[in-house]
């Protein structure tokens, strides 16, 4: 296939802030002719060569591997190395705001402050925590099919892309974020590791662990390298359960409740579940739950369906259930 | 044009604290022409928060109800984002792995089910755009919503992973800047308002763990509408629709600004501009008053 090289005018609109001389941040407007085999990085670069030899920004491999040039583009955090201009223009049009990965952490234009990231990648012991003898007498085999279920998240680069993409991140300075997590997963997935529990239980706790993510899917979309952070979490939360490390709380009563709702019924019964979660602290829904109910909202008891075929499906739940609570 | 036909996966909240979504659904079917056949042996998707405890259950679960679509032979139409997320997960990792469909195929036996992989599931937002499409909508408007600046509020699970989401349906959707739901306001004459939250989460999935992050995320969007310019806002989710019309309260609380706009189900503004009855919409079961008919 014949490969034509284009070019089209494009408007950069660029964050620029230095946290020693400036007082609040500004935006930069360059225009410039891109051509469709550039990445973002080019346009960095030629930003830099060209206009303005202060312009600051991290890179190093220029091939995905470094992570170190993570920035955001009209707000979708990407690697400049890797992001092709055409696939920018094409989803954004011609006019593209380039910004560094998290505003409140610039230091310099493209470049943060990534001390919380480090900080929570630390948190989650990032490392095998394993008794290794001296002196083996044989080495600790692992199969492929067990090198399988963390191959993916080993692929991390620790770009930080999916963490400042991460809207819980952004409010709850606690939550260790996805990065972590997928991080977490590639050690408790991994047969050599000794610290499971120990793990395990930083990863239940409220605040910082894997309940209070909402499950926007954000990070699974942005990473660059397919690490596919969500579902690691969602492996994280099954361990908890299977480990026995998962204690009554708000969270796991929900997630157990839908099962006993459903063995009940088929259809989740709603306000049955929230009961069921929060115990007593229910008492707290009860303004809203109100307002609801004269609106028409709450289903009494007697009028909440149940599932035809409901046999089926509790004989299904006997049969295929694979953790306890 | 042979009349379109559905196998419709209600979900749970359709039939208790959002009875007017069910409604609407089935005003909107109504007038398109089309025919839905409910699936009332499904059972919840559990919601991602059964997937959490139990993974290979829920996926069971859901097999089963998408081997009643298949049973009927026919696409099967969600209306939440929520169940369409889970469904479709499942198809997907059944469809990509034999051996796992086979150990839920062993599963559904015991009930003389069977997972083939034969039915497409898709939302009933995109079943309009891919099957009726845009421009038929357009000739069908009788009350136009001219008047009217319309923020959208795609909702996660939707649009992401996008990967998965763009298998599931036609129109092409970007996680970063989704069209379908701005395509289809303007399709009912209204005016289309861009702003920043409207493909972000609403925190739903927190509500009950991390009240504050969710109250937070709400806020937010709703802010984000208000600051558009937004008359009114849409979202094809019940669960975010739960969030944005009845949590305000928690929401103006946790950002400091009296936040609330009416939020409408995707049906209930096609219906609007179809020509139904308010009544006939649900508009009255709102918490957040729709007071600009
Ligand atoms: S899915 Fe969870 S971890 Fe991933 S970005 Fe959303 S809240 Fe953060
Ligand atoms: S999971 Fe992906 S996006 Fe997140 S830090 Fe690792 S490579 Fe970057
Ligand atoms: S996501 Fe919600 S509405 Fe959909 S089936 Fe599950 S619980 Fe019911
Ligand atoms: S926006 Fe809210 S309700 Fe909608 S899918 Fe996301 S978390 Fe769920
Ligand atoms: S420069 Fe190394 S990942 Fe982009």
């Amino acid at each position: 296939m014949e490969h034509k090289i284009t070019t089209q005018k494009v408007n950069f609109k660029v964050f620029r802030f230095n946290a020693d001389e400036d007082y609040l941040p500004y935006y930069e407007n360059y225009d410039m002719e891109v051509t469709s085999e550039e990445v973002v990085l080019d346009i960095l670069n030629r930003i830099k060569w060209d206009h303005d030899g202060s312009f600051s920004y991290r890179r190093s491999c220029r091939h995905g591997i470094c992570g170190a040039c993570a920035i955001k583009v009209n707000g979708r955090s990407t690697l400049a190395c890797k992001e092709s201009m055409n696939d920018m223009v094409d989803l954004f049009g011609s006019e593209l705001v380039i910004e560094p990965l998290s505003i409140k952490r610039a230091v310099k234009d493209m470049i943060i402050d990534k001390g919380d990231f480090w900080e929570k990648h630390d948190a989650i012991h990032p490392f095998l925590i394993s008794d290794v003898e001296e002196h083996p007498e044989h080495e600790h085999i692992v199969t492929p099919e067990e090198a399988e279920e963390l191959n993916e998240a080993d692929l991390c680069i620790q770009c930080g892309a999916c963490h400042y993409a991460c809207p819980v991140v952004e409010i709850n300075e606690d939550y260790f974020g996805p990065a972590a997590f997928a991080k977490a997963y590639r050690f408790e997935a991994d047969v050599r590791d000794d610290a499971h529990k120990e793990r395990l239980e930083e990863l239940h706790a409220e605040k910082q662990g894997v309940w209070d993510c909402v499950k926007c899917f954000e990070c699974a979309e942005v990473c660059p390298k397919d690490v596919n952070p969500i579902e690691k979490i969602t492996k994280l939360h099954n361990m908890l359960f299977t480990e026995g490390v998962a204690t009554s709380n708000v969270a796991t009563r929900h997630a157990v409740g839908f099962k006993h709702s459903i063995e009940k019924r088929g259809v989740l019964d709603e306000g049955g579940l929230v009961l069921y979660s929060e115990g007593p602290s229910i008492v707290k829904h009860i303004p809203v739950a109100f307002k609801m109910f004269k609106k028409g909202k709450i289903a009494m008891p007697w009028n909440i369906p149940t599932s035809d075929n409901l046999d089926e499906i509790q004989k299904l739940i006997k049969s295929s259930s694979t953790a306890k609570f | 044009m042979e009349k379109l036909k559905y196998a419709l996966f209600t979900g749970c909240t359709a039939k208790q604290s959002t009875p007017e979504q069910m409604m609407s659904t089935m005003a909107v079917a109504k007038k398109l022409g089309i025919e839905l056949v409910e699936l009332t042996e499904a059972s919840c998707c559990g919601a991602s928060h059964l997937q959490d405890y139990d993974d290979f259950l829920s996926l069971v679960l859901n097999a089963r109800n998408i081997a009643y679509a298949e049973k009927h032979g026919l696409t099967m139409v969600t209306i939440c984002n929520t169940c369409q997320l889970n469904t479709a997960m499942t198809k997907h990792r059944l469809d990509e792995n034999p051996e796992l469909k086979a150990k839920v195929n062993e599963k559904l036996k015991e009930v003389g089910l069977e997972y083939k992989g034969t039915s497409d599931i898709t939302h009933f937002l995109y079943a309009i755009i891919d099957d009726i499409g845009l421009e038929k909508i357009k000739e069908m408007v009788v009350t136009p919503l001219s008047q009217f600046n319309i923020a959208p509020f795609y909702g996660c699970h939707n649009i992401r992973p996008s990967e998965l989401q763009n298998k599931t349906h036609k129109t092409a959707e970007s996680a970063y800047r989704p069209t379908s739901l701005d395509d289809l306001i303007i399709a009912c004459g209204g005016q289309n308002v861009d702003y920043e939250e409207k493909n972000k989460c609403c925190g739903f999935h927190v509500e009950l763990q991390a009240p504050h992050t969710a109250a937070v995320l709400t806020g937010n969007a709703i802010a984000g509408a208000m600051d558009g310019n937004a008359d009114w806002m849409v979202t094809p989710c019940p669960l975010c629709h739960l969030k944005l019309d009845t949590q305000t309260h928690h929401a103006s609380e946790a950002i400091g600004r009296d936040v609330e706009l009416p939020v409408l189900h995707m049906q209930q503004m096609v219906g609007l501009a179809l020509g139904c009855s308010p009544e006939e919409l649900g508009l009255q079961h709102h918490l957040a008053e729709v007071d600009f008919i």
